[in-house]
C-alpha cells in the first residue's frame, strides 16, 4: 500500500507552477453558500440560498436604484489632498494613490441624480473599498453638494451608507464632515423634502454619529452591522460578552432606530412607495406590496 | 367565532340555522321556509339584545375576542399601500403601538394605534395593547413626520392602559404621555381620532387629542377601567357592573357630556359579527372628516382644537 502513502512531506510544487484558477466566478457566502457571480449580479448581489447580502459598491447600487442604470454622475472629479502630511505605516499620498488604482474611484463616496421608477433622485452612495469608505473631506463637501443639489431641485435625497467611520488621514477635518454633512441635512428638512438614509454593511462610527442616523426614515438591509463603537471597542471597554446580534441591522430596529429593515430585491419599490405615500402623490404602477 | 354570554341565543340560533341549511343541501326536504324563519328570528333576537346593552355589556363587547383590532382596520382599509414604520429613536420598537402611511384613494395618512395581539403569543407580543413611554414616543415621531409633511393623523384607540412597569416608569411613563398630549392640541395637520375598543385613561389621551374625536357604538373611553374603578372606590372587583355605569363611559354617554364628537354606528350584532362592513363604515368616515378638515388653515384648525378642549369640564361659580 505504499503507493497509497505521499513519497515526500509536504507540498511539493512552487509558487510559480501553482495553477491559477480564474477568480471571480463564483461567490461562496459566509455560511458557506455558493454561487455563480452571474446568477449572484442577477439575484441583486444576494446569495439566494441564505438571503446574506453582499456587500457591493456604488456601481451596484445605482444600478438596482436608476432606471435602466442611467444617471448623472455629480462632482466626480472631487479628491483628497493631504493637508496634515499624514503618514502611518504608509504616507496618505500613497495611500489614497493605491486605493485610487485599485478601485477605480476618486473617493468614497459617488453622488448622482437620476430616475429612478420615473422620478428623479439624487442619491449618495460610499463606497468601502475606497479606504474603509472612510469620511473625509471629500466625502463631506460631495454630499453636501448632493444635498445642495435636491435642495435646487427639490428632490428627494437618499443616502447609502457603507463605512468604517471618519477618515483618520484627515483627523479633525473629518470630524467636522459630521456637522457640515448635519447642517446641510437640516437645510433640506427646512426646504421640506424627504429624506432617506440606507444603513448597509457595515455602517459604523462617523457615519452613524451624523447622516446615517438622520433619516426621515432610517432603514437597512439584513444583517448589516451597524453602531457608532465597534464590537471590539465595546467588548474591550465594558468587559462583557456581547450579544450574538449585537449591532447586526435586526438589533438596531429592536432598539428603536430603525423604520425597517429591507431585502435588496424589494428595496427599489419600497423607496419610491415610501416617497409617494410622503409626499402625498398618487402611487406609482407596482408599488403595492404583496397582499 | 367565539360569544359573550349575553350573546348565546344569537349563538344557538345561528347553529339552528346551520342545521337547517345543511338539512337543505343533504336530502330533498324543502327548508327554505325553516331557514328564512329562522333567519329573522336571528336578526330580531339580535337586535332586541343589542338594543338594550348596559354598560358592562358594551365594555365586554369593546374586549371581544373577535373584535378587529388596529392592523386589522389599516390593512383593510390600505391594502398593500401600507408601509409600517418602527422604533421611537431612543430605546426602542414598542410592539403595542404600531404605525406607518397608507392611502386612502390618492391620499396618504399617517396611521398610529395601540395594537392588540389575537392568541395567547401574540397577546403577550403586543403587551395586551398596553404601550410603553417608548411607545408614546414612536407616536409623537411619526406624528411630526407627518406634520413635516402635511400628512393627516388618524389615530386608532383600543388599550386597556399604559403599561404600568418599573422600567415604563424609569423611562417617564406620565412624560411620554403628557408631551403628547400637548404635542397633539398644536400639531399643524387634522388628527382624526377613532376609539375602537378599550379606551383606558392617559393611555389612551396619550394618542387621542384630536379635531374629530370618534367612538365606535360598543366601545368605552373613561379615565379608569370599571375593574379597576370597582377596586379602588368599592375595595373589591365584584362592583364593575356597578363601577361601569357610574363612569358613565359609553359612546352615548361620551357624546351627551360632548367629549367626543361622533358615535361610529356598528353593523348589527357589533363589529366582529361583520368586520368588512365595519371597516368600510370606518373608512368612508375618515374620509368624511379629512374632506370637511383639510378646508381650514392650519391656524384654524388648531385654533378650533385648542378651542374645544379648553370648553372641557363642567363647574358651579
Amino acid at each position: 500500500m505504499s503507493w497509497f502513502k505521499r513519497k515526500e512531506k509536504g507540498i511539493q510544487t512552487a509558487t510559480e507552477e501553482k495553477k491559477d484558477t480564474p477568480k471571480g466566478l463564483w461567490y461562496k457566502s459566509p455560511t458557506g453558500k455558493i454561487v455563480e457571480s452571474e446568477e449572484l449580479a442577477k439575484n441583486f448581489y444576494v446569495s439566494p440560498e441564505d438571503d446574506y447580502h453582499v456587500r457591493i459598491g456604488s456601481k451596484e447600487y445605482f444600478s438596482i436604484l436608476f432606471d435602466d442604470n442611467n444617471f448623472t454622475e455629480l462632482d466626480q472629479g472631487l479628491k483628497s489632498k493631504d493637508p496634515l502630511k499624514f503618514e502611518d505605516t504608509k504616507k496618505y499620498t500613497d495611500r489614497l494613490k493605491a486605493a485610487e488604482k485599485k478601485t477605480g474611484l476618486n473617493d468614497a463616496v459617488r453622488t448622482a441624480v437620476g430616475k429612478s421608477m420615473g422620478r428623479d433622485l439624487v442619491i449618495a452612495c460610499m463606497d468601502f473599498s475606497f479606504i474603509g469608505g472612510s469620511m473625509g473631506s471629500v466625502v463631506g463637501e460631495k454630499i453636501a453638494r448632493a444635498i445642495d443639489y435636491a435642495i435646487a431641485h427639490e428632490l428627494p435625497f437618499m443616502m447609502i451608507s457603507k463605512s468604517g467611520g471618519a477618515r483618520m488621514m484627515e483627523a479633525a477635518l473629518s470630524l467636522m464632515q459630521l456637522a457640515k454633512t448635519s447642517a446641510k441635512l437640516a437645510q433640506l428638512s427646512e426646504a421640506g423634502l424627504p429624506y432617506i438614509s440606507l444603513c448597509t454593511d457595515p455602517t459604523t462610527g462617523g457615519t452613524t454619529a451624523s447622516y446615517a442616523m438622520l433619516g426621515d426614515i432610517n432603514i437597512a438591509e439584513p444583517g448589516a452591522l451597524i453602531g457608532f463603537a465597534g464590537p471590539r471597542v465595546v467588548k474591550e471597554a465594558t468587559g462583557k460578552d456581547l450579544p450574538p446580534d449585537f449591532q447586526t441591522a435586526e438589533f438596531v430596529k429592536e432598539h428603536g432606530f430603525l423604520d425597517f429593515i429591507v431585502h435588496r430585491r424589494e428595496l427599489k419599490k419600497t423607496v419610491n412607495r415610501y416617497l409617494d405615500l410622503i409626499q402625498n402623490k398618487p402611487l406609482r404602477k407596482g408599488l403595492l406590496a404583496d397582499a | 367565532m367565539e360569544y359573550l354570554d349575553f350573546e348565546l341565543p344569537i349563538k344557538e340560533l345561528e347553529e339552528q340555522l346551520e342545521k337547517c341549511q345543511l338539512i337543505g343541501e343533504e336530502s330533498d326536504v324543502d327548508v327554505t321556509e325553516t331557514c328564512k324563519q329562522i333567519e329573522k328570528k336571528l336578526e330580531k333576537t339580535r337586535e332586541e339584545i343589542y338594543k338594550n346593552l348596559s354598560a358592562w355589556q358594551r365594555v365586554q363587547l369593546s374586549r371581544h375576542p373577535n373584535r378587529p383590532y388596529t392592523l386589522d382596520y389599516i390593512r383593510a382599509i390600505c391594502g398593500g399601500s401600507f408601509l409600517e414604520l418602527h422604533g421611537d429613536r431612543t430605546v426602542k420598537d414598542d410592539k403595542a403601538m404600531i404605525g406607518g402611511l397608507g392611502k386612502i384613494g390618492n391620499q396618504s395618512y399617517m396611521f398610529i394605534g395601540q395594537q392588540k395581539g389575537y392568541n395567547t403569543k401574540t397577546r403577550q407580543y403586543r403587551n395586551f395593547g398596553m404601550a410603553n413611554p417608548e411607545g408614546y414616543r414612536k407616536a409623537l415621531r411619526l406624528m411630526k413626520s407627518a406634520e413635516k409633511f402635511n400628512i393627516p393623523v388618524v389615530c386608532f384607540i383600543d388599550t386597556p392602559g399604559a403599561y404600568p412597569g418599573i422600567e415604563a416608569e424609569e423611562r417617564g411613563q406620565g412624560e411620554a404621555i403628557a408631551r403628547n398630549i400637548l404635542e397633539m392640541t398644536r400639531l399643524k395637520v387634522p388628527i382624526i381620532v377613532l376609539i375602537i375598543g378599550e379606551g383606558a385613561s392617559g393611555g389612551a389621551l396619550g394618542i387621542g387629542v384630536g379635531d374629530k374625536v370618534l367612538m365606535l357604538e360598543n366601545t368605552w373611553y373613561s379615565v379608569i377601567s370599571p375593574e379597576s374603578c370597582s377596586s379602588i372606590l368599592w375595595r373589591s372587583w365584584e362592583y364593575k357592573e356597578q363601577a361601569a355605569e357610574a363612569l358613565k363611559l359609553t359612546a352615548e354617554d361620551m357624546k351627551k357630556m360632548k367629549l367626543i364628537d361622533e358615535i361610529v354606528k356598528e353593523p348589527s350584532g357589533g363589529a366582529h359579527a361583520d368586520r368588512d362592513k365595519t371597516f368600510e363604515i370606518v373608512k368612508n368616515k375618515i374620509q368624511k372628516h379629512f374632506r370637511d378638515l383639510k378646508k381650514l388653515s392650519p391656524k384654524e384648525l388648531v385654533d378650533q382644537r385648542m378651542e374645544k378642549y379648553a370648553n372641557m369640564g363642567v363647574f358651579k361659580g
